[in-house]
């Protein structure tokens, strides 16, 4: 989900590279000596998967750690959840920045929550033991449902229920897939009684979007040209589409000595602030050090 | 073995025939896309590989661009045209990725087939007083069918192949099915759309195969039933 399409391709047509990869992942570190382990024990492992934006939320609570006064170590870029669930679950990593949706479906794929806080509470349920959910951010990164600004203004469109009041005809594009999910066209039509074709304008759908050979677009939430681009990103108020919000897993033994400074992140972390912050990682490409750093201090979180 | 019943049992389901995503609609679409690259890459490459057959001027250049347009990634390509045309100019960066894919083979077979003639039958067509259009005309292009026929076969499979890529853009195509069936892991759904492929590229295939063997002039086919008669020809002109 957090990488492009194209990258999610060449990851399946390269499965042997990957598996030999993830194998390699799974088992500690073989360079580190048994010394460096036990020295930082009680250091507290940040780890983040290989996806920019999920980085730099990670480089951001470990620089809020490290403001308060605790001993952090990074393990960033380790690619998708298979490859680091085993070892958040047997406490090699600490703390990683996760999304409730995605990691609730990846426990439990039968699941029905569709709503920030059912998702949330059903997620704490799901958790293997020893690992728990601190307070989730209101930043998601997830499917939904996005016009263009200047759409929006004319048809007066603030959810994808004041889509219903449209009566030209709308095009809905986005991966092909959509056609087959439950959130897609008959989703549209079950939930909210809005009929849409269907374009499969794939990785140009924010192209589409913008030259205007589609009216609504489904676009992640986290993308950075919903900033750049001026998209406005309608509110699903019955709950169509599986919300994500960014949630940091603990581990529970260390939970209470998080929660104090990493709640106050996720406090801050809104979804406008989350697009804004991969803003400067895509388009100003600085580095998650920067961003991290400026962002803590704009929130008055550090310094 | 499971999941080939799986992909057959896909293909044949009735749902995979009928609505917007239909798989004859599919494969329309997807034979359109590939015979009119050929076609545009035909119009272009088989009037420069005649020249160059004809003239002998100009191999080195055609063989160096053909082999670096082989090298170009077509994918890749695509992608980067539909950057540069903009999303309202898809189809033109499709048709413009495989009619650059689809050259070399229409050029090569376009040279070779004149080049492969024997030197001294163009010089006796000159020396009985043909003109050089009449030379190429009636000696050269009948002579050079067989490998032309044979270059626009081998730039059809190729295009037939490629023209899955074309769904990433949203042309449709039997490409649908398979980008489907990869991001929601349906390996029933990938299987049965690239056997689709398979099968029309080996049909498509077949049908060339056919062509190119009647394009060979019946003076120069092999089998024993052209050489018996062949044979028997210059006996019946002296009898005249």
């Amino acid at each position: 989900m957090h990488s492009t399409r194209f990258l999610r391709t060449g990851a399946i047509l390269t499965t042997a590279l990957a598996a030999a990869a993830l194998a390699g992942c799974s088992s500690s570190d073989p360079l580190a000596t048994p010394d460096e382990e036990e020295s930082s024990s009680d250091a507290i492992v940040v780890g983040s998967q290989a996806y920019y934006s999920n980085e730099t939320i990670a480089e951001i609570y470990a620089q809020a750690l490290e403001d308060a006064g605790l001993e952090v170590e990074r393990q960033f870029n380790i690619g998708q959840r298979d490859a680091y669930m085993p070892q958040l679950e047997s406490g090699e990593i600490t703390l990683f920045p996760e999304y409730t949706g995605n990691l609730l479906q990846y426990f439990d794929d039968a699941t029905t929550a569709r709503s920030a806080d059912d998702v949330y509470a059903e997620l704490q349920d799901a958790l293997p033991d020893g690992l728990t959910a601190l307070e989730q951010a209101s930043a998601s990164d997830q499917d939904s449902y996005t016009v263009t600004s200047a759409f929006a203004e004319e048809h007066d469109l603030a959810s994808i229920a004041d889509l219903a009041e449209i009566t030209d005809p709308l095009t809905l594009g986005g991966p092909p897939e959509l056609a087959e999910r439950p959130y897609g066209p008959d989703g549209l039509a079950s939930v909210y009684g809005i009929d849409v074709d269907f374009s499969a304008t794939g990785d140009t759908t924010v192209e589409d979007l913008l030259a205007g050979t589609i009216d609504v677009a489904n676009v992640f939430t986290a993308d950075p040209r919903i900033q750049t681009d001026d998209l406005v990103v309608l509110d699903d108020p019955e709950s169509l589409i599986l919300a994500s919000n960014v949630v940091p897993i603990a581990d529970a033994d260390r939970a209470d000595e998080l929660a104090p400074v990493i709640d106050a992140v996720s406090e801050k972390l809104t979804p406008e602030s989350l697009v804004a912050l991969n803003v400067e990682s895509q388009v100003d490409e600085k580095s998650p050090a920067d961003i991290a750093t400026a962002w803590l201090a704009d929130n008055g979180i550090i310094g | 073995m499971n999941l080939v019943t799986d992909a057959i049992a896909w293909l044949t389901s009735g749902e995979q025939w009928s609505g917007d995503r239909a798989l004859h609609m599919l494969m329309l679409q997807h034979l359109w896309l590939t015979l009119l690259s050929v076609v545009a890459a035909s119009v272009l490459a088989l009037p420069a590989g005649w020249i160059i057959g004809h003239t002998g001027r100009g191999r080195e250049l055609a063989v160096a661009i053909s082999g670096a347009a082989r090298a170009i990634p077509s994918f890749g390509l695509l992608i980067l045209l539909v950057l540069l045309f903009g999303v309202l100019h898809k189809p033109e960066a499709a048709i413009v990725t495989f009619v650059i894919l689809a050259i070399p083979s229409l050029l090569a077979g376009a040279y070779s087939g004149l080049e492969a003639i024997d030197r001294a039958t163009i010089d006796a067509a000159r020396a009985v007083g043909m003109s050089e259009w009449q030379i190429f005309l009636r000696v050269e292009l009948p002579l050079g069918l067989p490998l032309l026929v044979g270059g626009i076969r081998s730039a059809a499979l190729q295009v037939v192949a490629t023209v899955t890529i074309a769904a990433y853009i949203n042309l449709g195509g039997l490409g649908l099915p398979i980008i489907t069936g990869l991001a929601l892991r349906r390996y029933d759904m990938i299987l049965g759309a690239a056997l689709l492929v398979a099968v029309v590229a080996l049909v498509l295939d077949a049908l060339l195969g056919l062509a190119q063997r009647r394009a060979e002039p019946r003076g120069l086919r092999t089998d024993t039933t052209t050489t018996l008669r062949s044979g028997r020809e210059p006996a019946a002109a002296s009898r005249h």
